[in-house]
């Protein structure tokens, strides 16, 4: 896929972190940086620290060491909520969907942050709470026209196939109109057509919005399409980071992924 | 219906009445981002006129031919109109064709201009752009993943009508000369018509036949402007354009766009067209649909279903033609609808429809009857791109389950010897579209047009279409013999999957039957018959009297037709295995192959007329993994009752 970008200045960069869960190391001393409006992806087997990474980022895990530099602000220490308000939105691996409420009321929350309204005005829906409200409904039915859900608004998300379930919560991340979308395995556990069906929405979100995306994910012929530079992770050290091409002939992400002889 | 729409004979034209009479009212819904957006007949016509002025701005002449490629959407139609203000040709394509096949009608009708709806649309065109060198210039409605392409044919939809703007002041006076100009005699559309052995044919069909038609059935209908319909068939198809471009303009109704292909059922509901037309095939996916629900809910639900339909099943077809019923069973259907009917239409969307059509293949009676019982006013008509659809209607309260009605006013109908059907009437086509020898071919010197299809009128006046001309023949002493009329009639037991039916130049007609193994194997449950597989099923001698009861009620059924009395089915017998694609029996879209079949078990064929009663089989299969093995089996053949013309009159 040769696509020209405008990929601008770096916008979020990771110092030197480490992260240790008791005598666990999860991440040694990583450093890597991602640009404006890029598509970058974080590859490694399985137990590399790739998810723990993201946790980094978005604020739930907090490193022992390092920092991270979001939109020029250095931070070592920041709360998923305040990670989330200074426009950072993610999906996870194993979905974290409500499962009992409509596709529309789980794309709604991800508004959450943005409503302006205090408790009593939005429970008692008077004046500006239900403007607002029909604001944020429009803002979500954007999202919804564009990830083409629109037939499935009404559902219940436990009701839907995995592959949409998936999209739904990609949904929600956009509703919260990010900067950066961290994206935790997008296309895991997805056939063919699916797999093309959320390349084509990634691509699209990252052209359409110029939304920055940091993904995780393991069908390499996915990352290696739609990624414009890839960091590769091994038992929380970096190991390789440059463009698909690049990673690609890299001996030791081959010996990573294929294992070497003793 | 009251309206004098004289003078006006174009589509056009009409627009601008119906801005000036009905300006604020609705002519078009869509749903956008969750919310019906409503464009009224000003708004319409003031859209039109940006876009015609826009075109005309960009070189656009009279006689030019503009595709339109997309999906139902307000603007797609608007091009439509805009082209023919200009005295242009809109040609309507199928939104999902692929792009090979696009070349074609481009290339045939040197198509210069295309509006399309999105950006796959616009990756077709680019794909084929270097065989159709005619194609100009492209417009596309939806801009999304369109900013990276540089072509420059491309031009969204919104600049063109910004041109249009600009060219609609410089030439104030422009519009309304261009109107002025068109005449009925104008081109509308052509419309091309799938070839399955060729080239698809370009119809060219006039301002004044599809007017006079939409016109002729509207008035039949009663249909005005508070009627709503929803679009969600391909708009390249004939009745689509009938139903949600010359009717509404003729009528003044309000058509409205689903969000998706996928929400039409749910918009259907929020919506509730008035006037409504599904192919059989949407009717059957929706009934499956309302089955599937009823056999998951509560017994006391279950139960009441299963009483009330039983109720519309006896007396609901006839309450709707206004035929005389007792009062108890009256009153158990005004119960019924209550508890019944009622919430069903409403599930279905059809609360509030008037009128409905079915077309385009033969309907099975069970399926048209269980619409027609819940008060739905289902009916049938036959008609063709050629024709401009309306060609035969059922009158309410003249309703058939096998007849497709009476003509239209209008329309004159006549036969061949060979039963082939022939049509004169003021919608028919002007010509295909560069082709005058295919032309000469349907349209004859004195403008009879010749369908293809075979025949023949009944007594109350009713066509009933039969088969295609090319495939009815003769049994030896003469009698009519259409294969498919009976194999269909067959297939609309639950319990017959496929028929073969025999009689070419032979005594008397027979029918090779497949089973339909779920339905049967059901049944057989039921009764605790065992059987080990198709084969065994298939050879018991409960299943064969089965099928005989539904050969017979069959042949009683063709008893009451004198026409086609004749070839009642005397003999038939239960294939040992079920009839496959992959062993050449049937087409890959599941027509069964009569020829090759008749070939392939020609002794078993032979078996049907040399009375035997039992015939030994052994037939080489394929198997899905490539594999080759074989049945052998026993078949029995089996006599039908068959009935004189006349008993059959007494019986009914």
């Amino acid at each position: 896929m040769s696509q020209t970008r405008n990929v601008g200045e770096v916008i979020l960069s990771v110092e030197n972190v480490s992260l240790a869960f008791g005598g666990v190391k999860a991440i040694t001393e990583v450093s890597f940086d991602v640009r404006e409006h890029e598509v970058r992806a974080i590859i490694g087997p399985n137990g590399a620290g790739k998810s723990s990474m993201l946790n980094v980022i978005n604020g739930v895990y907090h490193p022992q060491q390092g920092s991270i530099t979001f939109k020029g602000l250095t931070r070592s220490d920041v709360d998923s909520h305040e990670a989330a308000k200074q426009g950072i939105a993610r999906t996870f691996q194993n979905i974290a969907l409500f499962k009992g409420m409509t596709v529309l009321d789980n794309i709604m929350t991800g508004r959450n942050l943005k409503m302006r309204c205090n408790f009593l005005q939005q429970a008692l829906w008077i004046g500006p709470a239900r403007r607002e409200e029909m604001e944020h409904r429009r803002q979500v039915e954007e999202v919804i026209d564009f990830l083409e859900i629109q037939h499935i608004r009404k559902t219940p998300v436990g009701r839907l196939p995995y592959g949409l379930q998936k999209r739904v919560e990609l949904a929600r991340a956009l509703a919260a109109e990010p900067d950066m979308l961290l994206l935790d395995e997008p296309m895991a556990g997805m056939n063919v057509e699916e797999k093309q069906d959320m390349c084509r929405f990634v691509l699209d979100v990252n052209d359409h919005f110029g939304t920055t995306i940091v993904l995780i994910e393991h069908d390499m012929g996915v990352v290696m399409d739609i990624s414009d530079r890839v960091v590769v992770l091994e038992y929380g050290r970096k190991i390789a980071d440059g463009t698909p091409d690049d990673v690609r002939g890299n001996q030791k992400v081959i010996d990573a992924y294929l294992g070497v002889a003793h | 219906m009251s309206e004098d729409l004289s003078g006006l004979d174009t589509f056009p034209k009409l627009l601008v009445h119906h801005a000036q009479v009905r300006g604020a009212r609705p002519a078009i819904r869509e749903k956008d981002l969750g919310i019906w957006q409503t464009h009224t007949w000003g708004d319409v016509a003031r859209e039109v006129r940006r876009i015609a002025c826009g075109l005309a701005a960009l070189g656009f002449k009279r006689g030019d031919h503009l595709a339109v490629i997309g999906d139902n959407r307000p603007r797609m139609y608007w091009a439509v109109c805009a082209t023919q203000a200009l005295g242009g040709i809109p040609v309507p394509m199928y939104q999902d064709a692929v792009a090979t096949e696009m070349a074609y009608p481009i290339q045939n009708a040197e198509i210069a201009f295309a509006v399309v709806e999105d950006q796959e649309q616009v990756d077709k065109l680019l794909e084929i752009l270097p065989q159709c060198p005619s194609l100009k210039r492209i417009f596309y409605d939806e801009p999304r993943g369109m900013r990276r392409y540089a072509q420059e044919q491309l031009m969204e939809y919104e600049k063109l009508t910004v041109l249009g703007d600009e060219y609609d002041k410089a030439h104030p006076d422009f519009y309304a000369a261009e109107l002025a100009k068109g005449s009925g005699a104008d081109t509308a559309g052509m419309f091309f018509t799938s070839g399955t052995t060729s080239h698809p044919k370009g119809v060219v069909l006039t301002h004044a036949a599809l007017i006079d038609r939409a016109l002729a059935a509207a008035k039949m209908e009663g249909l005005d402007e508070t009627d709503e319909v929803l679009a969600y068939l391909p708009p390249a198809w004939i009745g689509q354009n009938i139903f949600s471009y010359a009717q509404p303009f003729v009528t003044g109704y309000c058509i409205c766009c689903p969000e998706s292909s996928e929400t039409v059922m749910s918009d259907m509901r929020e919506i509730g067209p008035t006037y409504y037309f599904a192919p059989p095939r949407v009717l059957e996916a929706m009934l499956t649909q309302v089955s599937i629900r009823m056999e998951d809910a509560s017994a006391l639900k279950r139960g009441l279903y299963g009483y009330f339909m039983a109720v519309a099943g006896r007396v609901g077809g006839a309450i709707l033609d206004g035929k005389p019923v007792g009062g108890f069973d009256r009153l158990m259907y005004a119960l019924g609808d209550l508890v019944m009917y009622g919430p069903l239409r409403n599930v279905l969307g059809m609360s509030r429809v008037h009128v409905a059509y079915t077309a385009g293949e033969a309907i099975g009676p069970d399926l048209f009857r269980f619409y027609r019982s819940i008060g739905i006013n289902l009916k049938q008509l036959y008609g063709s791109t050629e024709t401009s659809v309306f060609v035969c209607i059922q009158p309410d309260g003249q309703v058939k389950a096998d007849t497709v009605g009476p003509a239209v006013a209008g329309v004159e109908l006549k036969f061949t010897p060979q039963r082939e059907l022939l049509i004169r009437s003021p919608g028919l086509f002007k010509e295909y579209s560069k082709n005058p020898q295919a032309t000469a071919e349907a349209k004859d010197a004195e403008g009879w047009f010749h369908t293809g299809d075979a025949g023949f009128v009944d007594p109350d006046g009713h066509l009933k279409i039969i088969d295609r001309v090319k495939d009815v023949g003769k049994l030896r002493d003469g009698t009519l013999f259409a294969p498919k009329y009976l194999e269909n009639k067959l297939k609309f037991f639950p319990y017959i999957k496929e028929a073969v039916a025999f009689g070419q130049d032979r005594d008397m007609a027979c029918a090779f039957i497949n089973l339909d193994a779920e339905a049967v194997g059901n049944w057989a449950e039921k009764r605790n018959l065992s059987y080990s597989g198709y084969t065994d099923l298939a050879s018991q001698d409960a299943v064969y009297d089965l099928i005989r009861e539904c050969v017979e009620k069959v042949n009683a059924d063709l008893a009451l037709e004198p026409e086609i009395a004749g070839s009642q089915i005397h003999r038939f017998l239960i294939l040992h295995k079920e009839m496959d694609a992959d062993d050449g029996e049937l087409t890959r879209t599941r027509k069964v192959r009569r020829g090759y079949i008749g070939e392939k078990y020609a002794t078993l064929v032979a078996a049907l007329y040399d009375g035997r009663t039992s015939i030994h089989v052994e037939a080489q299969v394929k198997y899905e993994d490539g594999r080759t093995g074989s049945i052998s089996a026993d078949l029995k053949i089996c006599d039908a009752k068959t009935f004189s013309p006349h008993a059959a009159k007494r019986a009914a």
